[in-house]
C-alpha cells in the first residue's frame, strides 16, 4: 500500500511535467494550428539558461523567474520571426519550420554547453516527508506542486481574463477576426505562454533527468501522448492527460515487470496510437471544433 | 528535354567515375550519400506530395536494417535477397503507423512517427536476444555476405568491398529514383497531390483520403527500409548507434533543404547531410568536427528554406502550373 502511494506520487510528479509541456503544445495548436515540434528543445534551452544563471551565482527561484520571463519573450519573438511570415501559407510549412527550429536549438545547445550531461541542482531536496506512515520525496511533491500551480495559473488566465477569452477565441481564427479579436497578437502571446510553460517543464525535469541537449526527447513523446489523451485542443485535457499518463507509466513500470524502464517510451507510443485510433477526440470526449 | 537528358547523362558519368577517381574513404562517404538519398526520396513522396510529416524515417530505416541483419545472421539468407524483404517489413510498419494517424486530420502522423523514432532504440535494447542489444549484430565474414567480406568479382573484375557497396547502393538508388518518378506521375501520385491540396475536392472526385495517406506512408517507409537494409549491408553491422533517434529529424531536414521536398532535390539534401559537418568546420571558432555547429546550421537552413523559398519553387507547383496552362 505504501509503495503504491509512493508510485502514484512520483507518477503525479512526472505527470505534472508531461502535463505542463502538453499544455504548451495545446496552447500553440489552438493559437496557430501548428504542432510545435520544437517544444521539447525550447524547454531544454530554457533549462540550460536557468542552469547558467545558477552557475553565475543566482539563487534558484530568481533564476527560475528570470528564465520564465526570457522564455516568454523568446516565444513571442519566435512567433514574430518564424510563424507570422507564414500565416497565409499551408500549415505544413509552419510545422516544418518548427522541425528546423528543433534541430537548430539542439545544435545551439550542443555548441554552447557541449553534449555531455551535467547535473542540475533543483530547489527541492531528495529527502522524504512522512505523512500518515507514507514517506514521500520532497522532490516529487515540489515538482507536482509547481507544475500544477503553473497549469492552474494558465487555466485562470484562460478562463478569467479578457486576454484568455481572446486566446480561447483564436481557435476559430476567421470568426475571431470578425469579432474584432487581434488574432496575430494573441497567437504571439500563445507562443510566449507556451514557451514559459515549456520552461517550467524543462527546469522541473532537469534535476531528475540530468541536463543534456536531448534531455526532453522522451518527455516530448509523453507530452504528445498526454495532449492526445486530452484531444489535442483541450487545456484541461492536456493536464489531466499528463497526470493520468504519468501515474499509468509509473504503475505499469512498477507492477508489470515486462515493461520496466526500457519499454516506457514504447508504452507511451502505444497509448498515443491507441487514443488516436480509438478516441481521436481524447478521453474526455466531446467533439473538437475543426480548425480552419 | 535535351537539357534534362544531358543533366542525367552527366550524373551517370559522375556516378560511374567517382569510385575510380576518389579515395576509398570518399567512396564510402558517397555510398552513405546513396543510402541517405533513398531515404530522402521516401520523405519526398510523403512530405512533398502527400503533405504529411514523418519524424520516424530513422526508425523505418532501422526496421529495414535489423530485418536484413537478422535474416543474414540467424537465417543465412544471402544479403541481396534481404533487401526486398526489408523494404516490405518497413513498408508494413509504415502502413500500421499510417492507419493510426489518418482518423485525425492535421499532423497526427508526425506525433505517431516521432513516437516510433523515440521508442525504437529502447525496444532494440529491451529485446536484445533478437537484436543483439547494445553490441548490435556483426555481419562481416558471415556466409550470407556476398564475397564473405573479401571483395566481390563482378563481370570478371575484382571489386573491393567498398566499391561493391558503392555499386550496389547506387544501382538500387537509381532504380528507386526511377520508380518514384514513375509512381508520382501515375494515378497514385495525382491522388496524393489532390488530397494534399484540397481533401474535400479530392473526395468529391472519388479519391479516398485514407488510402492516399496510408499508401504514401507505406511507400515512403518501404524506401526508408531499403535504405536501412543497404546501410546494414554496406557497413556489415547494425547496432543502436547505426540508427539514432535524431536520424529521423536529420532526414526530414535533408528532404526540406533539397528544394522543399522535390524528388530532384533529394540528391542536394543527401550531399548536404553527409558533408555539412565538413562545411561547418569552415565557420569561425569552429575547430573540430563538432556535432553542434553542423546541426545548428542544418536547422537554420531548414528554417530559411521554408521561409524564403518562393512558392514557385515548391514541390508540386510545376504540376499545378501545367494544369493552369492547359485550362487557359
Amino acid at each position: 500500500m505504501t509503495a503504491l502511494v509512493q508510485h502514484v506520487a512520483s507518477g503525479v510528479a512526472s505527470g505534472g511535467i508531461y502535463g505542463s509541456l502538453a499544455l504548451a503544445i495545446v496552447l500553440i495548436y489552438r493559437a496557430t494550428g501548428v504542432i510545435n515540434l520544437a517544444q521539447g528543445e525550447l524547454a531544454t534551452l530554457s533549462a540550460f539558461g536557468c542552469w547558467t544563471l545558477v552557475d553565475h551565482g543566482w539563487a534558484f527561484w530568481p533564476a527560475f523567474g528570470a528564465t520564465l520571463a526570457l522564455s516568454f519573450g523568446g516565444g513571442v519573438a519566435l512567433h514574430a520571426l518564424l510563424l507570422q511570415p507564414l500565416r497565409n501559407s499551408p500549415l505544413l510549412r509552419s510545422v516544418l519550420v518548427t522541425a528546423g527550429l528543433a534541430l537548430a536549438v539542439n545544435g545551439l545547445d550542443t555548441w554552447i554547453w557541449g553534449g555531455a550531461s551535467r547535473s542540475f541542482h533543483g530547489p527541492f531536496s531528495a529527502s522524504a516527508v512522512t505523512a500518515g506512515g507514507v514517506a514521500l520525496s520532497k522532490q516529487d511533491l515540489g515538482v507536482a506542486g509547481v507544475s500544477l500551480a503553473a497549469a492552474l495559473v494558465t487555466g485562470l488566465l484562460l478562463v478569467r481574463t479578457k486576454l484568455g477569452l481572446g486566446l480561447r477565441a483564436v481557435v476559430s481564427p476567421v470568426e475571431a477576426r470578425f469579432a474584432g479579436v487581434r488574432v496575430g497578437a494573441l497567437a504571439a502571446v500563445g507562443w510566449g505562454l507556451a514557451a514559459a510553460l515549456g520552461a517550467v517543464a524543462g527546469m522541473l525535469a532537469a534535476p531528475s533527468l540530468q541536463l543534456d541537449p536531448n534531455m526532453m526527447q522522451r518527455v516530448l513523446l509523453y507530452a504528445f501522448a498526454a495532449a492526445a489523451l486530452g484531444g489535442l485542443l483541450s487545456p484541461v485535457g492536456a493536464v489531466v492527460g499528463g497526470i493520468v499518463l504519468g501515474v499509468f507509466l509509473d504503475l505499469a513500470g512498477a507492477y508489470v515487470h515486462r515493461i520496466g524502464g526500457e519499454l516506457r517510451p514504447a508504452t507511451a507510443l502505444a497509448v498515443l496510437a491507441g487514443v488516436l485510433l480509438l478516441r481521436p477526440n481524447g478521453l474526455l470526449g466531446g467533439t473538437a471544433p475543426e480548425r480552419a | 528535354m535535351r537539357f534534362k537528358a544531358s543533366v542525367f547523362g552527366l550524373a551517370a558519368v559522375l556516378l560511374v567515375a567517382a569510385p575510380v577517381a576518389l579515395s576509398q574513404f570518399r567512396t564510402e562517404q558517397l555510398t552513405e550519400v546513396g543510402v541517405t538519398f533513398i531515404a530522402i526520396l521516401g520523405l519526398d513522396v510523403l512530405v512533398g506530395h502527400a503533405g504529411q510529416i514523418s519524424l520516424g524515417h530513422g526508425a523505418f530505416m532501422a526496421v529495414g536494417g535489423y530485418t536484413t541483419a537478422i535474416l543474414m545472421a540467424d537465417h543465412g539468407v544471402r544479403d541481396l535477397w534481404t533487401i526486398p524483404v526489408a523494404a516490405a517489413v518497413a513498408g508494413a510498419v509504415g502502413l500500421v503507423a499510417g492507419v493510426t494517424a489518418v482518423r485525425l486530420s492535421g499532423f497526427s502522423l508526425a506525433l505517431v512517427t516521432f513516437g516510433l523514432a523515440v521508442a525504437f532504440p529502447a525496444l532494440v535494447l529491451r529485446f536484445d536476444h533478437f537484436t543483439g542489444g547494445a553490441a548490435g549484430i556483426e555481419l562481416a565474414g558471415k556466409p550470407a555476405q556476398t564475397g564473405h567480406g573479401a571483395g566481390v568479382v563482378v563481370l570478371g573484375r575484382h571489386l573491393s568491398n567498398g566499391d561493391w557497396g558503392y555499386g550496389l547502393t547506387w544501382t538500387v538508388a537509381v532504380a528507386c529514383f526511377l520508380l518514384v518518378r514513375w509512381l508520382l506521375s501515375s494515378r497514385f501520385g495525382r491522388a496524393l497531390r489532390a488530397v494534399r491540396d484540397d481533401e474535400r475536392a479530392a473526395a468529391t472526385s472519388g479519391i479516398s483520403r485514407a488510402v492516399a495517406k496510408v499508401g504514401a506512408l507505406g511507400v515512403s517507409a518501404a524506401l526508408a527500409g531499403t535504405a536501412g537494409s543497404l546501410l546494414a549491408i554496406d557497413t556489415a553491422q547494425v547496432g543502436p548507434g547505426t540508427f539514432s533517434a535524431e536520424l529521423s529529424l536529420y532526414l526530414l531536414a535533408g528532404a526540406v533543404v533539397g528544394f522543399f521536398c522535390s524528388v530532384r532535390g533529394a540528391i542536394v539534401g543527401a550531399l548536404l547531410l553527409q558533408f555539412l559537418p565538413d562545411l561547418a568546420r569552415l565557420l569561425p571558432h569552429v575547430g573540430s568536427r563538432e556535432a553542434g555547429p553542423a546541426t545548428f546550421v542544418l536547422g537554420l537552413a531548414v528554417v530559411l528554406v521554408t521561409l524564403l523559398l518562393p512558392p514557385a519553387l515548391r514541390a508540386g507547383t510545376a504540376f499545378a502550373r501545367r494544369a493552369e496552362a492547359r485550362t487557359e
